[in-house]
């Protein structure tokens, strides 16, 4: 066994974290016990074009170690391994070498944007970058032949790549890539090689091990949070509790006295106490006591938006998407009508790591260590608040401790560099989990109308959606949505996304924002539009008198959504008794370019306690790279969406946010945690689809379909803790 | 002047003695693998052992902790070999990482009490929270490390 030093880590890193410019190294976890290791903390420096680096993407070291570097974040939903087996399955390298670093978004812009977006959201990271990982890891593997037959005065044909060595092939000689790197990485191709298809992948679709356990069973692992530096202080901030409201006035003398307090700092909207502990700085924030300038938001709360959503309902609508004459339809006298009204509350995303930033200033630069689902975002930030040319900004893009869309926006980050230009020090800069809750982008509300037809044949022939919702692009001003419109509004409601063929359709959206900031939530549109309709597919389906799995299978004809649906019916034992009190419910949606069907199985007692029994959830993502991190992702997507099922709420009261904690914003626990079963039946084709928020949207409606066949009782608003589900 | 003893070192800290241990492990010994989730003794991912029993440190003040034992996840082997750290590791039960120093300590303090927990064992006393969802992998992984300390006769 070799000893890893626990306290390497520790040392190394900080002394490596402040010389590099680059991202974070993954450790590698060999998959035998007997020679598990990190492989230690190699950091990317500046991403200087070093004589081994094949390409952005692959440094091979002389011995053998090839480093990976990440186009995407690794958030826990396991793109280091899935991104680095890609890169793997072309280079045909010793997969025991292999290790992985996030890119720098510092080379990025300096490079063109060699790694591309960098932005890790849209469950986006292997279906966007495996073709050109693929691409890359083809055209070193290439080089380093030709290197070999060169060196041997042999025919290229003769020699070929295997476990990180070059054979030629009649004599047996062999070299290894690390041997090869640095002539292989001068050679520039004539034409890039071709890559494998699917058929021909030896390595992407098995069962590996994450790269990254190794760290993160024995505290190693260096989330943002963790950064230490050499003269650091750390910062506590009081953020104003109304979104878009002013720091009025502050009497910082309670804190000033309290020791170990450095500075009082004002900023536009918050006051932040800087000490030498991050303790001692939270202490002596709580003796103050700011004053707010919240304007008239402090008139607004959660019933007010609810109405307002509602009542948009009855108002004027922007078409997004109309097939046939659903207004003729529904007109049609005689016409079987079906209608309701579903409404869905705000969420937090909540990740573990609450979020903080770590800056350094200095003459010459500014470094930042942050965990970011988009360090280019966090770079631009950071040069902004500094005031300096963003090529002088170095993003340490470290562990995530969970993203779900939340570590995109980076106002923490802002104000750690504010900070820092204060007090003249290195900062870290934590936001309570209080304040991380209440100054979150939400999941958006909504509310939504449906009106349908159900024709002889039991099919639904007409169906007019209203939905109500703010915009996530006016939110975050990534554009206004000048036409009313925004995909999010509709996402897996949409002709193209949405399993059923319906000859007359209607889709309109009413954008409507608040001062309460909205932005991308795990699932994003899906996540409550699927609840939305799946639920009302279900109403549909009792009203047309069929059973809710034949009356989907009838309007389906996409041949992967129908194989979703078998794949449901005989694993979530559809049609099978069950006992008293029981019921079982599914839902089906598309989303990120996959298609996601849930089987619920739930027992409501007779006096309303609810317990979710079993899930079974089947994904047809196409094409599966890891199927243990896919596991993974449909497990801890189905988790966290039946946490917002059950608990998940934000509310306004006087302009701000009533939850701030995980005693108020309650997450699921093992002990509610149903048992979770994972289908993967990938039907291969040209699509590949995401796997990071896929698992979220049908669980919602297929558990509140259980709930009805269970109970009878319809649940058309979330979250179902605020439903009475006895019996009556 | 407070004094503790943490991962077998006797430490004197001149600290305030209502400072949380978390955050005095973090920033004044710059163990850093236990981490600050919630700061109310709700989440768990500050979970270390004082004298063997899993306690939230960041509700724990240090004069409570006076002359006890601390152990954090840094300690609990020096090289991965816990047999609850192997588990975590055979299973593959992290994704974001940053509730798995709690929950691995809480997973030993529980394997220590019940050497072979049941289902319903492991529901009472895993109350960590994890938002990445690894419930499943957590609960296998303790049934894996159970069965692996049980065959080598060994005690978490």
């Amino acid at each position: 066994m070799t000893k890893h030093d626990l306290a390497l880590s520790r040392r190394a890193l900080i002394s490596a974290m402040l010389s590099a410019g680059g991202g974070l190294a993954v450790g590698v976890f060999v998959p035998s016990f007997a020679q598990a290791k990190q492989l230690g903390a190699v950091l990317s420096g500046d991403e200087s074009l070093a004589p081994r680096e094949m390409n952005a993407f692959i440094v091979i070291d002389p011995d053998n170690t090839v480093t990976v570097r990440l186009p995407h974040t690794e958030m826990g939903q396991g793109a280091a391994t899935a991104l680095s087996m890609i890169v793997a399955e072309e280079l045909e390298c010793d997969w025991t070498k292999v290790k992985c670093e996030h890119a720098s978004a510092n080379r990025n812009l300096r490079d063109k944007g060699v790694y591309r977006s960098m932005t890790t959201v849209g469950s986006q990271g292997v279906r966007t970058s495996y073709a050109y990982l693929q691409q890359a890891g083809a055209s070193a593997r290439v080089r380093l032949v030709q290197t070999a037959a060169e060196q041997w005065q042999v025919p290229v044909v003769e020699c070929a790549a295997a476990n990180g060595a070059v054979t030629h092939l009649p004599s047996k000689r062999s070299l290894t890539f690390g041997a090869l790197a640095t002539k292989a990485a001068a050679i520039t191709l004539g034409t890039e090689p071709t890559t494998k298809t699917p058929d021909q992948f030896r390595f992407i679709g098995k069962h590996t091990a994450r790269l990254d356990s190794a760290p993160k069973v024995n505290g190693s692992a260096q989330f943002g949070i963790d950064t230490q530096l050499p003269g650091m202080v750390y910062a506590a901030v009081a953020n104003c509790p109304v979104f878009g409201g002013l720091l009025k006035a502050v009497d910082d003398s309670p804190a000033k006295g309290q020791r170990g307090v450095i500075a009082v700092v004002k900023l536009e909207n918050a006051v932040v106490v800087v000490a030498d502990r991050y303790w001692r700085a939270r202490s002596a924030l709580a003796l103050l006591k700011p004053e707010w300038d919240v304007g008239d938001r402090a008139a607004v709360d959660t019933p007010m938006l609810k109405k307002m959503y509602l009542d948009a309902l009855d108002g004027p609508m922007v078409t997004a998407e109309k097939i046939g004459d659903p207004a003729g339809a529904l007109a049609a006298p005689g016409a079987k009508l079906v209608s309701a009204t579903y409404e869905a509350p705000m969420l937090s995303h909540a990740p573990m790591e609450p979020m903080n930033a770590t800056v350094q200033i200095s003459a010459d630069r500014v470094d930042v260590w942050i965990g970011s689902q988009s360090p280019p975002a966090a770079l631009r930030q950071a040069a902004q608040a500094a005031g300096v040319d963003p090529s002088k900004v170095f993003v340490h893009n470290c562990y995530v401790g969970g993203g779900f869309g939340r570590r995109t926006q980076h106002e923490e980050l802002i104000q750690a560099v504010q900070v820092a230009k204060v007090v003249g020090k290195p900062v870290k800069l934590i936001w309570s989990r209080e304040e991380d809750i209440r100054q979150d982008h939400y999941r958006p509300q909504a509310a939504a109308r449906f009106n349908a037809v159900i024709g002889p044949d039991g099919k639904t022939t007409a169906l007019d959606i209203k939905i109500a919702v703010p915009s996530i692009f006016r939110s975050l001003k990534i554009n206004p949505a000048a036409n009313g419109l925004e995909p999010m509004a509709f996402e897996t409601m949409g002709s193209a996304a949405s399993p059923y063929n319906i000859p007359n359709k209607q889709i309109g959206v009413m954008l409507k924002n608040t001062h309460v900031p909205v932005m991308f939530w795990r699932g994003v549109g899906g996540s409550q539009n699927c609840f939305l309709m799946e639920s009302f597919v279900d109403e549909m389906a009792h009203a047309a008198g069929v059973d809710p799995w034949e009356f989907r299978r009838s309007m389906v004809t996409r041949p992967d959504m129908i194989g979703v649906l078998n794949v449901m019916k005989e694993k979530g034992n559809w049609g099978k008794p069950m006992g008293p009190g029981q019921g079982r419910g599914i839902a089906i949606c598309e989303s990120y370019n996959s298609v996601t069907g849930q089987v619920a199985e739930v027992t409501v007692t007779p006096d309303g306690k609810l317990k979710v029994d079993r899930v079974v959830c089947v994904v047809d993502c196409y094409h599966v790279v890891n199927p243990n991190t896919v596991e993974q992702q449909c497990q801890g997507g189905a988790i966290m969406a039946l946490t917002a099922a059950l608990y998940g709420e934000i509310n306004i009261d006087k302009g701000a946010t009533v939850q701030s904690n995980f005693n108020t914003y309650r997450l699921l626990s093992m002990a509610e945690t149903p048992q979770i079963e994972v289908y993967l039946p990938a039907s291969g084709g040209p699509k590949w689809g995401g796997i990071g928020e896929p698992s979220v949207p049908p669980l919602a409606p297929a558990v509140c379909n259980a709930i009805f066949a269970a109970t009878g009782i319809r649940v058309r608003s979330l979250p179902l803790k605020n439903v009475n589900l006895k019996k009556v | 002047m407070v004094q503790l003893t943490i991962n077998g070192k006797l430490r004197d800290l001149d600290i305030e003695p209502n400072a949380p241990l978390l955050w005095v492990l973090r920033d004044d010994l710059g163990l850093t693998g236990t981490k600050f989730g919630c700061g109310i003794g709700t989440c768990g991912a500050c979970t270390v052992h004082i004298d063997g029993v899993a306690t939230r440190s960041c509700v724990t003040p240090i004069e409570r902790v006076a002359g006890k034992s601390v152990t954090t996840i840094e300690a609990l082997s020096a090289d991965s070999t816990h047999a609850v750290q192997q588990a975590w590791i055979a299973e593959d039960v992290v994704q974001c990482g940053y509730c798995q120093s709690g929950q691995i300590m809480a997973a030993v303090a529980l394997l220590r009490a019940t050497p072979n927990p049941t289902d319903a064992d492991i529901n009472a006393k895993m109350s960590n929270l994890c938002r990445c969802g690894t419930y499943p992998r957590i609960r296998k992984a303790i049934h894996r490390a159970a069965a692996a300390l049980a065959a080598a006769g060994k005690r978490a």
